[in-house]
């Protein structure tokens, strides 16, 4: 048995969650058939019944939803015990979810509950017997094999390491209602109050035909101007690096890479990222790749179709100019 | 007045070139420096302010090699008051073991009388990414956890804590002692002054060694992605290229009609 953590959205599963599902029919499919079971928990977008549905289409066979009064606010080992109330009475032999910082927050907890060792941001499977899989660490620029010998195989997977693909045949997509016990101790830490986030705006991000992205290269939240200015006279979106919205420069829905959108325009003009792996997870399905950097050498550079050396606040209103110019 | 414990660890600076070490079980550091993630350094930021704002203690603690004495520095410099020094090969921890040693300290500090009400670590490690040390840590200590929380304050015998998560800016509020991992965004960590630097050269450092025998992480081996090779068409230098890029734009068809 595989049991995933999903998370939601207001589209449902989210696309991270559905990664991971399809992640573990891979895992499935080398096992000879293991079932995936869903846990979600707490309040949904939509009904039960709806989100049991779409998880059947990616081979989810049961789909347990944990609610109670300890889910009505998130916390980690709340959730933590949610999962673990799932893993005991299916007694799975892998527990996993997204890489986002609440499924590395429940499988940590998880794990610690359960002694065994957890994986953070798992690219790939290598091998069953002993359980290997391959992990990003150092930011991503190193790989590292790491052997699951426990039950459970407790790992988090890196974000769009694989494409949320519904399954070719559906599963069944059993909807289990549950609402398990939470110590009091689990409800200690949690949210006590959210100011809701803006509007997620990111449907024009991932749907756009240019995207002009922006780094820390852009210097600071007044250095958008003429990069704004350029994305309007394509008629693209703005897209940054998780850095920029870091440090408050932009929003997050802005943000492209492993833990924000993934884009697939046609083309992407990168001005001041330096493209770390999980920077490239959001960006690499783009059809043509521009790079603006001062640095030759900036990984960005070497894997774009196309660069210009130098500093982006020259470059960029040098491009507008230009872009006037012809338009007359 | 809360007394502080921030955790950091000497990491290889990795914005240069990832060389591995021979037996490829670390990143080796001889040519590329040593330094501490922006997490952490943002954790003991959180610390100093902590402290300040109640009159308590900063201690940073580390387990590392010898060296990593440096990085104890950097964080006396800055306004922690005393340091810990596991000494200990870092490679041979897993994050369920370096977690076990951090408690120790903590249960050996209470013991003498110096409780640590508030434990501040990273949310995660800038070389191995484990993302767990704190939550393991608060599991050995019986004490809740916040995860990646950019803001930390505390007041009245409890931390509260901002966390920028799906929820939006989300507040958590937890009664001392507890634990807290740093995601970087919150504040900005300051500069050493000269006289920070002096004062850093005379605070005594507590080394200890490792409480228990470590189990070890799982790692295999780690390996770097295979290189690609470049095919990129360099288009010019300066604002001198932009009649080029805009012929791209047109040959790309991208241009708004
Ligand atoms: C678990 C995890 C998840 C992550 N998820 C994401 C994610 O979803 N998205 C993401 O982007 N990152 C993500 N990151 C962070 C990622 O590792 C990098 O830190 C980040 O992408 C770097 O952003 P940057 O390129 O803007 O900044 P830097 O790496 O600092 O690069 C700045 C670049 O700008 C160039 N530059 C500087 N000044 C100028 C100028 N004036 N003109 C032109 N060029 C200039 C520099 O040469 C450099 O190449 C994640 C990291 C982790 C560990
Ligand atoms: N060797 C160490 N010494 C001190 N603190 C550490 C060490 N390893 C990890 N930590 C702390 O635990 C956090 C999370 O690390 P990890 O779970 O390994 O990603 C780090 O940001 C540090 O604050």
């Amino acid at each position: 048995m595989i049991v995933v953590l999903v998370e939601t959205d207001a589209d449902g599963a989210a696309e991270m969650s559905r990664e991971a599902i399809a992640f573990a029919r891979g895992l499935s499919a080398a096992g000879g058939g293991v079932p995936i079971d869903a846990v979600v928990v707490g309040e949904l977008p939509c009904s039960s019944e709806q989100l049991a549905g779409q998880l059947a289409t990616y081979g989810v066979r049961d789909v347990y939803h944990a609610t109670g009064e300890a889910f009505g606010a998130y916390g980690g080992a709340a959730w933590a015990s949610a999962v673990q109330s799932v893993r005991d009475s299916t007694r799975a032999v892998v527990v996993t979810a997204a890489g986002t910082p609440r499924g590395m927050e429940v499988l940590a907890h998880l794990a610690a509950r359960l002694g065994v060792a957890m994986a953070a941001n798992v690219v790939s499977f290598e091998g069953l017997s002993p359980f290997t899989v391959t992990r990003q660490v150092v930011g991503g620029a190193a790989l590292e094999e790491m052997v699951l010998d426990e039950r459970p195989a407790v790992f988090t997977i890196a974000g769009h390491a694989v494409e949320a693909q519904p399954a070719e045949s559906p599963g069944a997509g059993n909807l289990v209602e549950v609402a398990p016990e939470v110590a009091a101790a689990d409800l200690v830490a949690r949210v006590v109050s959210a100011e809701p986030p803006a509007a997620d705006l990111s449907g024009d991000l991932k749907s756009a035909r240019v995207v002009v992205g922006a780094g820390r290269g852009a210097g600071g939240a007044d250095g958008f101007g003429d990069l704004l200015e350029l994305t309007e006279l394509l008629g693209g979106s703005l897209g940054v690096s998780r850095v920029v919205t870091s440090l408050g420069w932009r929003p997050h829905h802005e943000q492209i890479g492993q833990t924000g959108s993934r884009i697939s325009p046609d083309l992407y003009i990168a001005c001041g990222i330096s493209g770390a792996i999980q920077h490239w997870a959001g960006c690499a399905s783009s059809k043509a790749i521009l790079a603006i950097n001062t640095d030759a050498e900036a990984p960005m550079v070497a894997k774009a179709d196309y660069a210009v050396i130098g500093d982006l606040h020259e470059i960029v209103p040098a491009i507008n100019a230009e872009l006037r110019k012809r338009k007359g | 007045m809360t007394n502080v414990l921030v955790c950091v660890k000497r990491v290889v600076d990795s914005s240069g070139e990832v060389v591995l070490s021979e037996d490829a079980q670390s990143v080796d550091g001889r040519y590329a420096g040593f330094t501490v993630s922006k997490h952490e350094e943002c954790a003991v930021e959180l610390a100093v302010q902590a402290t300040a704002s109640t009159g308590g203690t900063a201690t940073v603690l580390t387990l590392g090699e010898p060296d990593a004495v440096e990085q104890l520095r950097s964080a006396l410099a800055v306004g922690c008051t005393a340091a810990v020094h596991v000494e200990a090969d870092p490679s041979a921890y897993g994050p369920a073991d370096v977690a076990r040693e951090v408690a120790a300290v903590v249960r050996d500090h209470e013991a003498a009388g110096r409780s640590h009400d508030l434990v501040l670590l990273g949310n995660d490690a800038a070389d191995s990414g484990d993302f767990q040390v704190g939550i393991r840590l608060a599991y050995e200590l019986g004490r809740p956890v916040v995860n990646g929380a950019a803001t930390v304050e505390v007041a009245d015998g409890e931390v509260v804590a901002g966390v920028a998560g799906p929820d939006g800016h989300e507040t958590y509020r937890v009664p001392l002692p507890a634990v807290v991992t740093v995601l970087e965004g919150g504040v900005e960590p300051r500069y050493p002054t000269v006289p920070g630097r002096m004062k850093a050269k005379k605070v005594e450092i507590e080394h200890r060694t490792p409480a228990v025998d470590p189990v070890g992480p799982k790692r295999v081996r780690l390996l770097l992605p295979p290189p690609q090779p470049s095919k990129v068409d360099v288009l010019g230098r300066g604002a001198d290229a932009a009649p080029a890029v805009v012929d791209l734009f047109e040959r790309l068809g991208v241009l708004a009609r």
